[in-house]
């Protein structure tokens, strides 16, 4: 079973994000990069069916940040066999598109049976990286998985709906899945075992191609801007819980 | 544990039907002789385990005096002692899954009194490192703590590029050294928790407030400086530990001072005793020593009494394992109006807040291994003396006892960093 993990590294929301001086993007200067919480659910599942299965476990990046290399060195402490990174002139928050492309352009000569990525990033503009990278290959697409097993060429995987609605999927092999939770929490990596990969992990290189642009252009990012319409009630939680009933009714949330 | 009938071989029961001793005929079938067990008859493979790693070697020498057990800060709330850990290693059990890899918390009691120097200082981190690079059986608390500090620089998880913003409530100017841009006589390393948790910055503006006071010229880091990471290598994190050692020894070395002032205990111990072995050799001395050596200058603006029965917890880090008890009592008796009680547990004898080798991050976990939490324990002590104020120099310290007093139900006992108490003097 041949494996392949892309992720990205995204900014650091614990920080508080400044907007650059042109107003249309984030100040990168200004912030730490992160694993995007999503590829980390992707890269579990996969070590997970990796251990289940057997097989080999690739994790692949866009080197954008400068700093892919410590989001690599600590997939391949957390269980990746191999780790690869596109390389070329991408700037930092480049965008969905141009990611997929590059990706799937790089996984291709990878002849993969299994893509699993996180099904969206908190930078993502339209959370499409891993739908993309599936058209660009051709290959069938589920996201917001929660489970994956592999038997007999085919995958079977559980996708979350609404409303706590599960389904069952049967997909042919190979197959992109986003994840938006692996099977179990992801594993800890010690920074002992990341410094240990750090010395002795090669990372493979691969130059990466066209960008095909985003699709899309921002014309203006701004924090949010308080509007002042909360309205505060006072009464009992009796009285309280009536106006909250009204109100659903009043904005037409209810169906009757 | 009682060695049964059961555990005895077949082999090594004599059954004499005729037996003479020393002329008399005690025959009869109540006359079971056994020989003496020896250690053999168990597998001895687990102790070895811990005995083969580097700084494991030292549990090997233990003769089961059982000193340690006397002594040690967990066992009086629980089942559990340097000893008991050798013998349940002996008898088969394994260290490296059991719970009791994550009570100890390196206050160093055991290794006072033992005539073996049995060092847990060093085993422990050296299995714990082992479980952590296996990734099995490390509490989820601890690990978050981890990632906290891999991800954030600090443990509280909070972000780094708010490091400094306590220096707003400071009340008096603090400066940064990327923008004094000079040499200062004070490096103030300010450590984690009093840059970041609330009563920790209570402490860390009362520092401010004093030094200002006493005409200290002193810097900090601010968003250059990151934990010190030493809880962390004793929790078993080592490479994390080093990380930090070698961001932290870059921002210093990036700016001329003569010597370091330190907030905890934790940070002097990692600052004077293990920087050095990563190049980082700086002179450090903890704020209790610092403030004492500009007593003359304090005492005269200490001019609000505080009437109070104050006694004082010894932080393990600063007694014991770097021999400071007197600097915190100076400073406390300096301050007009106060009533010092010593606990029967203190100074090299003190008893541990259970903060250290990251006990800080295991709240939980060894909850539901002991009795009371080590902080209700002391807790407990202090009210028996009749203190009014339990004070403290470890920023660790406040949060822990704060929660121990509410939670067994002294109220009245207030915890206080000596910082806060000097300020409150100071500011009457």
């Amino acid at each position: 079973m041949n494996i392949v993990v892309p992720i990205k590294q995204i900014p650091n929301l614990t920080d508080e994000l400044e907007i650059n001086a042109e107003g249309a993007g984030l100040d990168h200067d200004a912030l730490q990069y992160v694993f995007n919480e999503w590829d980390e659910q992707a890269l579990e599942e996969a070590v997970l069916v990796k251990e289940a299965a057997g097989g080999t476990v690739t994790v692949l990046g866009v080197e954008s940040t400068g700093e892919l290399n410590e989001a690599l060195y600590t997939a391949l402490a957390k269980g990746a066999d191999r780790a690869a990174k596109i390389t070329g002139d991408f700037p930092r928050g480049t965008d969905s598109h141009t990611l997929a492309k590059l990706i799937a352009d790089a996984i291709r000569s990878l002849s993969p049976d299994l893509v699993l990525t996180g099904v969206q990033a908190a930078d993502d503009r339209d959370g499409q990286i891993g739908p993309m990278i599936a058209a660009h290959l051709g290959m069938p697409y589920v996201g917001v998985v929660t489970g994956v097993s592999v038997k007999d060429g085919q995958a079977i995987v559980h996708k979350e709906y609404a409303g706590g609605v599960m389904a069952e999927f049967e997909v042919t092999l190979p197959a992109v899945i986003g994840v938006q939770a692996a099977h179990q929490p992801p594993r800890y990596a010690p920074v002992s075992k990341i410094r240990q990969m750090a010395k002795t992990a090669k990372i493979d290189e691969i130059a990466g191609g066209e960008s095909p642009g985003a699709g899309s252009t921002i014309r203006r990012m701004f924090k949010p801007q308080s509007a002042g319409r909360a309205e505060m009630w006072e009464g009992s939680p009796e009285e309280v819980a009536e106006k909250i009933v009204a109100m659903i009714k009043e904005k037409g949330l209810l169906k009757q | 544990m009682a060695v049964g009938l059961d555990k005895v071989k077949a082999e090594a029961v004599k059954e004499e039907k005729h037996l003479v001793v020393e002329g008399m005929d005690i025959s009869g079938h109540w006359n079971r002789m056994f020989e003496q067990r020896v250690i053999w008859d168990y597998d001895i493979d687990q102790l070895e385990k811990v005995a083969a790693l580097p700084g494991g070697e030292s549990l090997n020498w233990c003769y089961g005096c059982a000193k340690c057990t006397a002594v040690c800060p967990v066992d009086i709330v629980g089942d559990y002692s340097p000893r008991k850990i050798h013998r349940k290693t002996q008898m088969g059990i394994d260290l490296f899954t059991s719970p009791d890899l994550w009570l100890c918390t390196t206050c160093m009691n055991c290794l006072r009194v033992c005539p073996k120097e049995v060092n847990m200082i060093q085993i422990m981190p050296a299995v714990r490192e082992q479980a952590v690079l296996e990734g099995t059986t490390v509490p989820p608390e601890l690990q978050k703590a981890f990632e906290d500090t891999a991800k954030h620089g600090n443990p509280l998880g909070q972000p780094q590029r708010k490091r400094a913003d306590w220096v707003k409530k400071a009340g008096a100017p603090v400066q940064i050294m990327k923008d004094l841009k000079r040499p200062v006589d004070i490096l103030w390393y300010v450590g984690s928790y009093p840059s970041y948790h609330p009563r920790g910055i209570d402490a860390a503006c009362a520092a401010a407030r004093i030094f200002n006071a006493l005409g200290v010229d002193f810097g900090i880091l601010g968003i250059e400086e990151k934990d010190d990471g030493d809880s962390q290598r004793l929790a078993g994190e080592k490479g994390l530990f080093e990380m930090l050692a070698e961001q932290n020894i870059a921002a210093f070395g990036k700016y001329e001072f003569n010597r370091m002032v330190v907030t905890g205990p934790h940070e002097f111990n990692a600052f004077k005793n293990e920087y050095p072995k990563y190049g980082g050799d700086f002179k450090v001395l903890h704020y209790t020593r610092f403030l004492v050596e500009h007593l003359d200058k304090l005492k005269p603006i200490l001019r609000k009494p505080i009437n109070l029965k104050v006694t004082f917890h010894d932080p393990c880090y600063l007694g014991r394992h770097n021999g400071e008890y007197d600097a915190p009592r100076e400073l406390l008796r300096a301050i007009p109006g106060i009533e010092l009680v010593e606990m029967g547990r203190c100074r090299e004898n003190g008893y541990c807040c259970g903060g250290g080798g990251g006990g800080m991050w295991l709240d939980s976990f060894t909850k539901e291994h002991t009795t009371i939490r080590l902080s209700e324990r002391r807790v407990r002590e202090a009210a028996e003396y009749g203190a009014d104020v339990l004070a403290v120099c470890c920023p660790f310290e406040v949060s822990r006892f704060e929660d121990a007093a509410k939670s067994t139900g002294h109220d009245q006992l207030k915890v206080r960093d000596i910082l806060e108490l000097l300020d409150e003097a100071m500011r009457g």
